[in-house]
């Protein structure tokens, strides 16, 4: 009887010949994550996947700010699904937890309100002469992975236990509210029960960590924290979970959306500054990974490659428990091969 | 202001894992009937001070029973001890009685 309910919290995830929308504002903190996920998919699982060079934003963080409006942000969704159907292909995969859902909710919509849609054709018509077609599936890259995550587990050098103690690490897992919160629908395990970053944990033999603010928001919000006057507000729900999970003395973060993620590692500088305050005994922090860097590197792929050198709380130790190597020379090395300056250290969080 | 020109903003969550609850734990000892508060308000509602003051003894009753004791003390001296409060509660609680210990309590 159990199983019959869970297939109620499954979603469908396409199996091949995806279209991929890059993220605003990933390649700026997370720089290797979404080459590392078309890597992934290219090399190591051999799917298509297509990485058009045209493509934009999705206005997701304007149109939850309340700057941009509705009828702009659907024929601008209209234009991407226009890239999309141009290069044919049917299956949409976004990069962010924001776009993915807003592309729900916008397709949700559609559905409802069938005019809304013709009304998107009309627009995007008359301002570009494109046409689209609604992708037949859109599941998030961390779906992807998720589907894959038995497939990858063989191809992988390293595990998620730690070599000191022989014990698995203690994973949180934090995965964005717009995953499943607006449509619960569309994410494995629902809203309920998220199960897309805790299955790839389980998986790769790491310890979920179940701690009292598990599904808190990790306090972007967006106006939140674009006004900076209303900052403490974005803040004070970080500190909330940091608080909540610091009993459990977790190894590191990984999360599944760009904002978490950003936030989750970039407010321990900002509260240990403020406070004094670090969440590992050491007052190192704990770390943040997203999700492809998280599969990256335990497939082996080169920790600098990844950008974790980008990190506000650095890694190296989190490499050590899971005995990954890495040259330390190298953490600054420019494309160039040039090895670039250590930038300025904080005054309390620990680097 | 500090140097982000913004403040973590404090919580209004109160936290019972944390909270210091051993007077309220008292007061139960001493009113039984204080665990049978269902936080309907007729107190509130028929309290003479309330018509004078802020007080509202709903809401220090709520605040003592999590802990949270700080201004108590003033907002209970606004109770004039009329005993209404005792005569509308529906689920005989003595209130008239909470009161007066909690005062006791919070004095100690």
């Amino acid at each position: 009887m159990s199983n019959r309910y869970w297939n109620e919290y499954q979603k469908e995830i396409a199996d091949d010949h995806y279209f991929y929308e890059r993220s605003c504002i990933r390649q700026t903190f997370f720089p290797g994550s979404e080459a590392a996920f078309l890597s992934i998919l290219r090399n190591e699982l051999g799917k298509d996947i297509c990485d058009n060079p045209h493509q934009h934003t999705c206005t997701g963080i304007g149109y939850h700010s309340d700057v941009v409006p509705f009828n702009t942000t659907m024929t601008v969704v209209a234009r991407l699904f226009s890239l999309m159907t141009e290069c044919g292909y049917h299956n949409y995969v976004p990069s962010c937890v924001t776009s993915f859902g807003v592309f729900s909710e916008v397709i949700a919509k559609w559905k409802e309100s069938p005019e809304l849609k013709e009304q998107a054709r009309q627009f995007l018509w008359d301002a570009c002469k494109r046409e689209f077609e609604v992708p037949d599936n859109i599941a998030h890259p961390s779906d992807i992975i998720y589907k894959f995550r038995f497939d990858l587990k063989p191809k992988m050098r390293y595990r998620l236990i730690n070599r000191f103690t022989g014990k698995p690490l203690r994973v949180v897992e934090h995965i964005g509210c717009h995953y499943a919160k607006i449509f619960p629908n569309i994410g494995i395990g629902n809203a309920e029960f998220p199960y897309v970053l805790a299955g790839m944990i389980e998986a790769w033999d790491g310890e979920v960590v179940d701690y009292p603010e598990r599904r808190h928001c990790c306090g972007f919000g967006f106006r939140q924290y674009l006004v900076r006057e209303n900052r403490g507000y974005s803040i004070a729900n970080t500190k909330k979970k940091f608080e909540s999970m610091e009993p459990y003395e977790p190894d590191f973060i990984v999360a599944n959306c760009p904002g978490c993620a950003m936030f989750l590692d970039k407010w321990q500088y900002t509260i240990a500054e403020m406070e004094h305050k670090t969440y590992d005994k050491e007052g190192y922090g704990i770390p943040v990974l997203t999700y492809e860097e998280l599969t990256g590197l335990l497939l082996g792929y080169d920790p600098w490659k990844l950008g974790l050198q980008l990190h506000q709380v650095q890694c190296e130790r989190l490499l050590d428990k899971i005995g990954i190597t890495y040259n330390p020379s190298e953490k600054y090395k420019g494309v160039s091969g040039r090895i670039n300056p250590s930038p300025a250290k904080p005054d309390c969080l620990r680097v | 202001m500090n140097k982000f020109g913004f403040n973590i903003a404090t919580t209004r969550s109160i936290n019972l894992d944390s909270a210091n609850l051993s007077k309220s734990a008292a007061l139960q000892e001493l009113v039984p009937s204080y665990r049978y508060c269902i936080g309907c308000g007729a107190c509130s509602a028929t309290c003479s001070a309330a018509s004078m003051t802020d007080f509202n003894i709903r809401q220090v009753h709520f605040k003592f029973s999590r802990g949270q004791y700080d201004g108590l003390v003033d907002e209970l001296n606004k109770c004039m001890l009329c005993g209404k409060c005792v005569l509308v509660c529906p689920r005989g609680v003595n209130t008239r009685a909470l009161i007066i210990n909690m005062r006791k309590l919070l004095e100690e």
